[in-house]
């Protein structure tokens, strides 16, 4: 409570900041609003004729209107509505008034009773929805004032009764939008059960009366009302639970589509009630029950109703594993006789021993005969709906079957063992989406379950797959596998060496994959290592040749295996332990480091690595707090030894990112936060403050650098590193204005005339301002801040002139305690790297001048936060042009968790050259400071967001992300 | 009662010859007209002489529709037309229409060219034949006449199939022909909308299987394929030209590329390549996948499937051949067979369903000796694999399809007796809806309630409105009055005053009068002023006026008092009141015959 009541203090603190400064602009809208209204005014009273008035109001609509002019446009408004006799005309004048009352910062309870009003004398029906539109906005606008929503109700009931469809649908959405399905009981108590009036019962009863409604639009506008009421917290009674069910076998497709997901939001809220089976006497949970019934919507006439349901399917976790495992059940007969599907047969195939299926003639005999009375053909309940599903049709549907398999499967391993088969399955779907998305999941559920060979088998033959994208996932899925046998192994390493040939591009994946799948299996991979190696027990066989990215395949698979299995560096001949020391220097992030007896010189550098590698995390990350305490003893930056202290810190950050990986994150974010106070405290020693204005002129220029190198790293800090927290967000922007405060001091120094000087005084208080707005709660931790100051003078420095000003500045800065950095728990910088082009080529690209060439990227990026809008493409032409090229976000995959592939074209072009030469590909991270985390993390209800207008103090800018590639082009002139 | 007689001449509870006459609201119609493929002689035609013994059907069909292309449901059609005379429409679809007379001429060369047979249709008269048939667009509905309307769905099953909606006034039937409900390769699954007919005929060939998911036959198929020319044998796929053939060629096509396999896949030549192209140009009657990337690349322009050629069939080494027709009854695909049949190392793989009779029947029932013509003997040593690629619905599928039309009865044709009986028995049970299965030439004849329509004046409608509640409740027949007049074929219901304008007929009045007996002493006046005030008093919310002539009048009714000439006492009250007042003009006489009170 306490809380809240400071939040709301500080709320109406910075109102009142707003308010002063927005008294230039609001004198300028008093001047404009009566001709605006007025305009209006006299547009309609000249308007000859309805198409006129029409024209008029389409054209007024596209203008914006401010705050405090609505409420005369809408009486202007109102008032020609009542003289209009065109019904085109009232509908266009009903619609604008809900686009008026949507105006921020306008309170439309001023327009309740008029708006009412004009609803009891329309005839027309259209118009008469229209309005009822209009009262739904402005309800929806007032959701504190109980007695206005109360009208608004009566009124939708009133209407409920209309013969025409359109204007039932409104009332039933404003009943979904604003009904509350019961009174507060207090009140009724108060007034007696005979004082309240019929229409206020009970919102959900009325609502659901409308599920019965002869015309199927407003059948669907009932259960969206009703689920409307469910999606603003409103208690559904299970009564309606009979009328959804019936509504599944609607004939209208629409209507269908949303009883499905009543049904479902019912099976949500009471999932434990009972409810019985007609024609027999037992009962079942509601969720069983309803998840039947969704089952049977999987093979419903409509794609759409289709879709929906295997989506909601997906989130019913609740079922129960009878049903579940029903889904994935389809009784198959032949001629009367019970058969087995294949996935049964392959599996008893698999558990006698026997594992080539289909050679042997008839092995899919039907056998035993089916009992004719027993066969259910239609099944009510579960059965094989997600057989079903797989098999639609439509490939949306398809996709939504295996979202919803892979859900349920993550919550339970049992119906995770039994789908396997047929994700299996969809592997080989027509389409590649599918084939892709069933991938994805098998790996999301592959902490479940064991691949037999035969499946491992079919999952392998996707290996041979055209597309890029089929056979990284498909990677990605075996870096998770778990296998069951040791020729399970020796299959997979043979189909991927069989996909290293066909695809050579995939090198860089494939050795990953065996990486994961050596370490995984170690016991499985040590009875075939001679064979893998092929060493010999007696004679020397030729050594590899250790260029082959076959061989280097086969020993990342050793090695990781080797790593957990003491024994196996006793199978390998020399050249193996010659050809480790190789790869485990050139290719560190796929060999481990291997204890390897009788070798000395790698043993000992091995243990010590891997000493600082098991207890290092803890160590470092104390040695990364220790330094922050150190620094943070520090008062006053200015003390001679603080800076070397600073620079040593900086240091050891610097250093101890790179050691350990895991920290490297939060190291380099502490380095360049010390690195900003550093060169700050240096700029403000500098001899200049002192000096007399033309003379300090080159001092001037180390200084701006220095300023501008702090704006520069503070972009970085608050953009590329995520998992950042408000405080530090906070104290990053305190840093800049320092160094905005440094540089407006500069300016002020060295340009002659206040005017100049002016505006950008007025763009530092605005900084200011925004500081204060957005980070209110954090300011107590800004105890002697330079911020602190500067709020605390903020009174003074509206009303100061600019050069005293930059004197206060200039003193605050100076007295201004350098804020020390909490350390949030996890920081993740963002960083990319390019895979291709490797830069490595010395053939140059050749084209046409004039024309386009297009050159593939390939890029990895970790860490970054919405990668579809923020990251671009630059190229940088030797004559210094820069291209910026937006990649589409069809070009940025997840393989997994914080990491995000970009494989996309950037299209090239450039006049012709005489020769040769190098251009640069980086990548970049664009940022704007408008849409920074704080804004979007900032509670919708917060009231200063009308305040400025954002895009005054949003700065847009880059920051690079990746190192550059070279790449070599030749333009070269058109032939004619 | 009205009803819809059915009556099939062939695929009455048998399978080939589809010929199914429907008589509905007086309309006959005869649904596909298919030939037998188990049968040389004329047991191989439906029986027309059914539906007139001398002379052209002209007269007594309205309308032929055809769902599809396959001989079972088209084969008979030029003999019909041509040879037995009709001349009115038919129907079909583009496709189908593009694609059948292809099958007809190969029909017809197999039979004369081959076997000799004389007295058979000529190219000509495929060709005349052809000009008399109307194309169907899918869910187009169609008037055959003013009574009669067709409407076509989507089947699935062969390229163009469709199912039938055939309607006269609000009886309707659908008649399904081949249909398939779970897409393949190249065809989507047949669709209808909850059209609810009173009849529906479906096929019902798989009346007692549920299958498999279609990806595991597509493994299965797949790897029997891939493992038989891995270890050098051949491949032997007999298929009908068109439908099956498509979508294993889909199959094997996109297989072979991804594989990277080199063994050769032929095509038996002549009409497959003209099928190909029309399977080309109909895209829109595929499946999603193939609508979709045919702007890349037309999936039915295959990379690896070559012509084949006669004598590749002796060439050395693995190779894969589709072969017509699907049965192994005749043509190319026997004698591939009868090649290969000596070696071990080869396979046939039957993709679809077979006629008893067929050589392809026999030797899926094990059969390992086969006698050819000329009581010669052939050894089958090659492996015989059975893979249910025919594109028909399972049980599961009629079901479902029964779930999606919602029909009020239903008839099965097109399949086997004993098979039928049991799915009878399911769709009875589990929608509780007849069902029946006519043999050949057996009539069914199905009652129907067909709703009349009739036309309701809008003013009649809003005066009911305005009497009435708030809204019409669906569920709860109302009752009003109106005169119901059925000229010209059409019923119309209007308000009395409007029948009567527009007969031209005078409205006649009908009133009762009453006479009561009162006793009262006062004068005729003051008795009449007493009646007044005491119906004032007792009917308050109807208008009671007081006349200067002697009389009150209460709404339409009128009061008059007399004196008896012998009694003054007695009063003798006259009440007159119109029909429609009936109800008051009883309850007054009843009220005035209690007295009034003093």
């Amino acid at each position: 409570m306490a809380a809240h009541l400071k939040k709301r203090v500080y709320e109406e603190f910075s109102k009142v900041s707003q308010v002063t400064l927005e008294e230039v602009p609001a004198k300028k809208l008093r001047l404009t609003k009566p001709s605006k209204s007025a305009a209006l005014h006299i547009d309609l009273c000249k308007a000859s004729s309805p198409t006129d008035a029409l024209q008029h109001l389409l054209n007024f609509a596209r203008k914006p209107v401010e705050a405090e002019s609505v409420e005369g446009v809408v009486r202007i408004l109102l008032e020609h509505y009542y003289k209009e006799s065109d019904n085109s005309v009232r509908l266009k004048i009903a619609s604008l008034l809900g686009l008026l009352s949507k105006t921020q910062g306008f309170s439309p309870d001023c327009v309740v009773d008029d708006a009412i009003n004009t609803l009891n004398s329309e005839k027309s029906n259209q118009v008469l929805a229209q309005l009822l539109d209009t009262l739904l906005i402005i309800g929806s606008q007032l959701p504190d004032k109980i007695a206005v929503i109360q009208r608004l109700i009566d009124v939708a009931c009133k209407h409920l009764s209309s013969t025409y469809f359109g204007v039932r649908n409104k009332c039933l959405q404003l009943l979904g939008c604003l009904g509350t399905v019961d009174k507060p009981l207090s009140k009724e108590t108060d007034t007696g059960p005979g004082a309240q009036t019929s229409p206020v019962r009970d919102v959900q009863s009325v609502i659901s009366d409308f599920f019965q409604d002869q015309d199927p639009r407003v059948r669907t506008a009932a259960i969206k009302a009703m689920l409307q009421l469910h999606e603003r917290g409103m208690k559904i009674q299970q009564t309606i639970y009979n009328q959804a069910c019936k509504l599944l076998s609607d004939d209208y497709e629409q209507v269908r589509s949303a009883a499905v997901q009543m049904v479902w939001v019912l099976s949500q809220l009471y999932p434990e009630s009972i409810v019985p089976i007609p024609s027999s006497n037992e009962e079942i949970r509601l969720v069983d029950d309803s998840f039947g019934k969704i089952c049977h919507m999987v093979s419903d006439g409509s794609w759409v109703v289709r879709v929906q349901a295997a989506k909601l399917l997906g989130s019913m976790h609740q079922v129960s594993p009878h049903f579940l495992e029903q889904t994935l059940d389809k009784k198959l007969m032949s001629d009367l006789r019970r058969k087995r599907t294949a996935h049964e047969r392959a599996k008893e195939l698999y558990a006698s021993g026997e594992f080539s299926s289909g050679r042997r003639w008839a092995d899919d005999a039907p056998k035993e005969k089916v009992d004719t009375s027993g066969v259910n053909l239609i099944d009510s309940g579960a059965c094989g709906a997600f057989v079903h599903g797989l098999e639609d049709e439509m490939y949306e549907v398809r996709i939504s079957a295996v979202e919803a398999l892979c859900s349920l499967a993550q919550s339970s391993p049992s119906f995770a063992e039994k789908c396997l088969d047929f994700l299996v399955d969809m592997f080989n779907d027509e389409i590649e989406e599918v084939r892709l998305q069933s991938i994805h999941v098998l790996r999301q559920i592959s902490t479940h379950i064991t691949l037999r060979e035969d499946q491992l088998d079919t999952v392998l033959a996707v290996l041979e797959d055209s597309s890029r994208d089929i056979r990284e996932a498909l990677h990605e899925l075996l870096c998770y596998t778990n296998v069951s046998t040791k020729d399970c192994i020796q299959l997979a390493l043979v189909e991927l060496l069989k996909n290293l040939t066909k695809y050579p591009t995939d090198r860089n994946s494939v050795w990953k994959c065996l990486k994961f799948l050596g370490a995984r299996h170690p016991t499985l991979v040590l009875p075939i290592v001679p064979e893998l190696l092929s060493t010999h027990p007696y004679f020397d066989t030729p050594e590899p040749d250790m260029d082959d990215p076959a061989y280097i395949a086969v020993l990342v698979l050793v090695f990781n295996a080797a790593k957990s299995c003491p024994t196996m560096p006793a199978l390998f001949s020399d050249h193996t332990f010659r050809h480790y020391a190789y790869l485990r220097d050139s290719l560190s992030h796929l060999v481990p480091h291997l204890r390897l007896p009788g070798r000395k010189q790698t043993a000992g550098s091995g243990l010590e690595v891997s000493g600082v590698g098991s207890g290092s995390l803890e160590s470092a990350q104390n040695f990364l707090q220790d330094s922050l305490i150190r620094v943070s003893a520090l008062h006053n930056l200015e003390t001679p030894g603080a800076q070397d202290l600073l620079e040593f810190t900086i240091r050891d950050l610097q250093r101890l990112g790179e050691l350990q990986t895991e920290l490297a994150g939060s190291a380099d974010f502490c380095a360049t936060y010390l690195h900003c106070q550093l060169l700050l405290t240096k700029a403000l020693q500098e001899k200049l403050w002192t000096m007399a204005v033309p003379l300090c002129l080159k001092q001037n220029a180390k200084v701006s650098t220095a300023a501008r190198q702090i704006l520069d790293e503070t972009y970085k800090l608050e953009f590329l590193y995520s998992g950042l927290e408000t405080q530090q967000i906070a104290t990053i922007h305190n840093v800049r204005l320092q160094a905005k405060a440094l540089q407006l001091i500069l300016t002020a120094r060295s340009k002659q005339g206040v005017d100049r000087v002016l505006g950008v005084c007025e763009k530092f208080l605005q900084d200011v301002e925004s500081f204060q707005r957005l980070f209110m709660i954090e300011l107590p931790h800004f105890q002697d801040s330079f911020v602190e100051k500067l709020l605390e003078l903020m009174p003074r420095l509206t009303a100061c002139k600019p050069l005293d000003l930059v004197k206060i500045l200039q003193t605050t800065l100076r007295q201004s305690r350098f804020i020390h950095l909490k350390l949030p728990e996890q920081i993740h910088r963002a960083s990319a790297t390019i895979i291709e082009p490797t830069g490595e080529s010395d053939n140059p690209l050749k084209f046409t001048s004039g024309l386009v060439v297009a050159l593939d990227i390939d890029a990895t990026l970790e860490h970054v936060q919405d990668p579809q809008t923020t990251v671009k493409v630059q190229v940088l032409y030797p004559d210094g042009q820069s291209h910026i090229i937006h990649p589409k976000p069809g070009d940025f995959r997840t393989p997994g968790p914080g990491r995000v592939r970009l494989i996309t074209q950037v299209y090239l072009s450039h006049s012709a050259w005489t020769e040769a030469c190098q251009i640069e590909v980086r990548l970049l991270l664009a940022y704007s400071s408008s849409s920074s985390k704080q804004s979007v993390s900032k509670p919708a209800w917060n009231e200063s967001m009308d305040g400025l207008p954002s895009s005054e103090s949003c700065i847009e800018g880059t920051i690079h992300l990746s190192k550059p590639v070279k790449v070599f082009i030749m333009p070269k002139p058109t032939r004619r | 009662m009205p009803e819809i007689r059915v009556t099939p001449l062939g695929a009455g509870q048998d399978v080939g010859r589809s010929c199914i006459l429907v008589s509905i609201g007086g309309k006959n119609i005869m649904l596909d007209c298919g030939m037998h493929m188990g049968y040389n002689d004329d047991r191989r035609f439906p029986d027309f002489s059914y539906i007139t013994q001398n002379g052209r059907l002209t007269e007594f069909l309205d309308c032929v529709i055809i769902s599809h292309f396959h001989l079972d449901h088209c084969g008979a059609l030029p003999y019909m037309s041509e040879m037995v005379g009709y001349d009115g429409p038919i129907y079909m679809t583009h496709p189908t229409k593009a694609i059948c007379p292809i099958l007809l001429e190969d029909f017809r060369k197999i039979t004369v060219d081959k076997k000799g047979e004389t007295n058979f249709f000529t190219s000509q008269m495929i060709k005349d034949c052809m000009k008399k048939v109307v194309p169907l667009n899918l869910h187009q509905t169609v008037q055959v006449d003013e009574e009669l309307e067709i409407k076509a769905y989507y089947a699935g099953h062969v390229l163009g199939a469709a199912m039938v909606q055939i309607k006269v006034g609000s009886e309707s039937v659908v008649y399904t022909g081949d249909y398939n409900m779970t897409p393949d390769r190249h065809l989507g699954a047949a669709w209808i909308d909850k059209c609810r007919p009173d009849l529906l005929i479906s096929e019902s060939t798989y009346a007692t299987t549920i299958r498999d998911s279609k990806r595991c036959r597509e493994r299965d198929f797949l790897k029997k394929v891939h493992e038989t020319v891995e270890r050098g044998g051949k491949v032997l796929i007999p298929v009908f030209a068109l439908g099956r053939a498509q979508e294993l060629c889909i199959l094997l096509e996109t297989f072979w590329e991804r594989m990277n396999l080199k063994a050769p896949i032929y095509f038996s030549t002549g009409l497959t390549e003209k099928a190909n192209h029309y399977y080309k140009l109909f895209i829109t009657w595929t499946n999603q996948k193939i609508r979709k990337t045919f702007v890349q690349r037309n999936m039915f322009e295959f990379k690896h499937i070559k012509a084949f050629d006669r004598s590749y069939a002796d060439n050395p080494g693995p190779m894969v051949v589709f072969a017509t027709p699907g049965m192994l009854h005749a043509g190319q695909s026997l004698l591939i067979f009868k090649k290969w049949a000596g070696n071990e190392k080869n396979m046939v793989i039957m993709p679809g369903y077979c006629v008893q009779g067929t050589v392809g029947h026999k030797i899926l029932n094990g059969q390992k000796k086969l006698e050819m013509e000329g009581r010669a003997t052939l050894d089958v040593k090659l492996q015989v694999e059975y893979m249910s690629f025919s594109a028909h619905a399972d049980a599961k599928g009629i079901m479902q399809l029964i779930r999606m039309a919602e029909p009020r009865n239903m008839l099965l044709v097109h399949g086997e007796a004993k098979k039928m009986e049991f799915l009878k028995d399911k769709i009875e049970q589990e929608f509780s809806i007849s069902c029946y299965m006519p043999a050949n030439g057996e009539t069914t004849s199905i009652v129907t309630n067909p709703s009349v329509p009739v036309d309701i004046s809008l003013n009649l409608l809003k005066r009911e409105m305005a009497l009435g509640g708030p809204l019409p409740d669906a569920k709860r027949p109302r009752t009003m009055h109106g005169t119901l007049i059925m000229k010209d074929d059409s019923l119309r219901l209007v308000s009395p005053e409007q029948a009567l304008k527009e007969l031209g007929l005078s409205e006649h009045q009908l009133r009762f009068t009453c006479r009561v007996l009162l006793h009262d002493p006062h004068s005729d006046t003051d008795t009449l002023g007493r009646i007044y005030t005491h119906l004032k008093s007792v009917l308050k919310s109807y208008s009671i006026q007081h006349v200067s002539d002697g009389t009150v009048i209460v709404e339409s009714i009128v009061i008059k008092v007399t004196s008896s000439a012998e009694e003054p006492n007695l009063k003798v009250i006259l009440l007159s009141w119109s029909y429609q007042d009936e109800e008051l003009g009883s309850f007054l006489s009843t009220l005035l015959k209690k007295g009034l009170p003093s």
